[in-house]
């Protein structure tokens, strides 16, 4: 899953999207951590979950 | 009466039966705190804001309600808050620069609210890492709270002044909140004892949000019996707070006497043992033997537990402060800055991945917990790191500090159940580093009873440390 992904692409992309300011200071550290949250994502989506596993949040209608 | 000296060492149930019985007035105990945070304040950075004036107020009504022969359960006994908790009249920072421009609070969060009609005396708010986003206790507006046991590291974080104030004897009690540890690593680095109760277990209101899906609240303090004299307290239904449980009052003291007589107890290994340092294992270890605990267990899947909790806490800690990180970035701490930043990119895929994960996780553990009733794993990977750490090395890999203190905190309030963290002192440590004593949902009473026995047995200990402060 993650073969292929470019955290700085990403950032590059996002902070458009989003209306971020990134300075050039920040950037590799803002980079890093997109990388680390990929990384963990990463460990989920290898994961099977049934159909039936339902999102946890809580909502009282 | 007491000297004022002394009344600063005294847990919170020895302060509350002093001023019942007459032999101290809460007044008294009201200044000799007052006095210690002058006196220790400017070299620990624990308390950011002071209430001193409601504070004598409070006290005073205390001595003439016990005069009148009310019953207050904690009479007199000081305490502080995270600042992320409304206090009346005061601006609830929540560790930041940013929400200095928002208007005083016009109340008490439910749970400052709930221990001031106990009889306990308000001290004020204390530092923590900006937004709750931090497990060192370090911030560039309001200074870097530092560890009383050794003013050269850090206190933990992000309920970091709660650690430091608790642990060098300003109040008995504090108030901090946990996310994925912010409670259990400052009451592993500080030695104290820490409860983060079962997930929507205590009343939220009125408190700073970081991440609602994770969010607990707690106390700290210097013994198991007053963990539980004021879990007891702030325990109730509160209708504000939309996470909050319909769940019967469960009450605690009274049980503490039974100890960990029957119970089974096991100790988490794989991950939990993994990524640990020689003393994060010793102390398992000796509690465990304390405890007569010989069964080792697996957790399976708690590296993704925890990355499930890193996500969730990413993302929604930066969906909640997009508008301030997309127009005034500048004005965060940097170190929070680049994390809010990076939280803002997270693909929906990604979380909602995490949040079924957690349901899975939940009835995975549900499973574990028929067979064992208490289970320990270490606090944190090592004892308190020395302040401006970066970088750790954990099983041969270098990482960040600032986000990985909490590898074995995470996986478990990912899904929210009860944890004491206890404080051990090894043989010739210099530093004190915490155990977790881990119970099933809603079972806070079997992890109290446990970290009480391992209090009288002398396993467990929270010495008020006395820090020089000659070179202030």
């Amino acid at each position: 899953m993650s073969e292929g992904f470019d955290a700085e692409a990403h950032v590059a992309h996002m902070e458009k999207l989003m209306g971020l300011t990134i300075e050039d200071a920040w950037r590799p550290v803002v980079v890093a951590h997109v990388a680390a949250t990929q990384k963990a994502a990463d460990l989920l989506l290898g994961f099977p979950l049934d159909d039936e596993v339902e999102a946890a949040p809580v909502f009282v209608p | 009466m007491t000297e004022a000296a002394d009344l600063t060492r005294l847990t919170a149930a020895e302060t509350a039966a002093a001023v019942k019985s007459g032999s101290a007035r809460a007044l008294d105990v009201a200044q000799a705190s007052l006095e210690r945070i002058e006196s220790l304040n400017p070299l620990l950075r624990a308390f950011t804001d002071v209430t001193a004036e409601r504070a004598l107020q409070q006290a005073a009504e205390v001595d003439e309600a016990i005069a009148r022969g009310d019953d207050l359960p904690l009479a007199g006994v000081p305490f502080a808050v995270k600042n992320l908790f409304d206090m009346e009249g005061v601006v609830t920072r929540s560790g930041s620069k940013i929400n200095l421009d928002n208007a005083p609070a016009q109340g008490d969060a439910t749970l400052v609210r709930k221990l001031s009609q106990a009889g306990a005396v308000l001290m004020g708010g204390l530092n923590m890492g900006e937004y709750a986003y931090d497990f060192t206790g370090e911030n560039v507006h309001d200074g870097n709270c530092l560890n009383p046991h050794d003013t050269g590291r850090m206190t933990g974080g992000s309920s970091s002044g709660s650690g430091a104030a608790a642990a060098s004897g300003m109040v008995p009690v504090t108030l901090g909140s946990d996310t994925n540890g912010s409670i259990r690593v400052p009451s592993s680095f500080c030695g104290l004892f820490g409860l983060k109760p079962t997930y929507g277990r205590l009343s939220r209101h009125g408190t700073y949000p970081f991440v609602g899906s994770l969010d607990h609240l707690g106390p700290l303090t210097r013994s198991a019996e007053d963990l539980s004299l004021v879990f007891d307290v702030l325990q109730g239904p509160d209708v504000r707070d939309p996470a909050q449980a319909d769940m019967p009052v469960l009450k605690t003291l009274s049980e503490l006497e039974k100890g960990a007589g029957g119970l089974r107890v096991a100790v988490a290994g794989g991950y939990f043992r993994e990524k640990a340092e020689t003393e994060a294992l010793a102390a398992v270890d000796k509690v465990a033997a304390a405890l007569g605990a010989s069964a080792e267990i697996d957790i399976p899947e708690a590296a993704r537990a925890r990355a499930a909790a890193y996500v969730i806490t990413t993302s929604e800690g930066s969906n909640l402060h997009f508008d301030r990180i997309r127009t005034r970035p500048q004005d965060f701490d940097p170190d929070t800055r680049d994390r809010f930043l990076s939280g803002t990119m997270v693909p929906a895929m990604w979380v909602l991945q995490a949040q079924r994960f957690r349901s899975w996780f939940r009835t995975m553990m549900r499973g574990i917990f028929q067979h064992v009733d208490v289970i320990l794993a270490p606090a944190t990977p090592f004892s308190a790191l020395p302040s401006g750490t970066k970088t750790i090395t954990l099983g041969g890999e270098t990482m960040p500090a600032r986000p990985n203190i909490g590898l074995f905190t995470q996986p478990i309030s990912f899904i929210g159940l009860p944890v004491v963290a206890v404080p051990v002192w090894l043989d010739g440590a210099a530093l004190p580093i915490g155990v977790q004593v881990i119970a099933p949902a809603w079972r806070e009473d079997l992890a109290l009873r446990v970290a009480h026995q391992l209090g009288m047995d002398g396993v467990a200990a929270a010495p008020v440390a006395d820090p020089a402060i000659d070179n202030i």
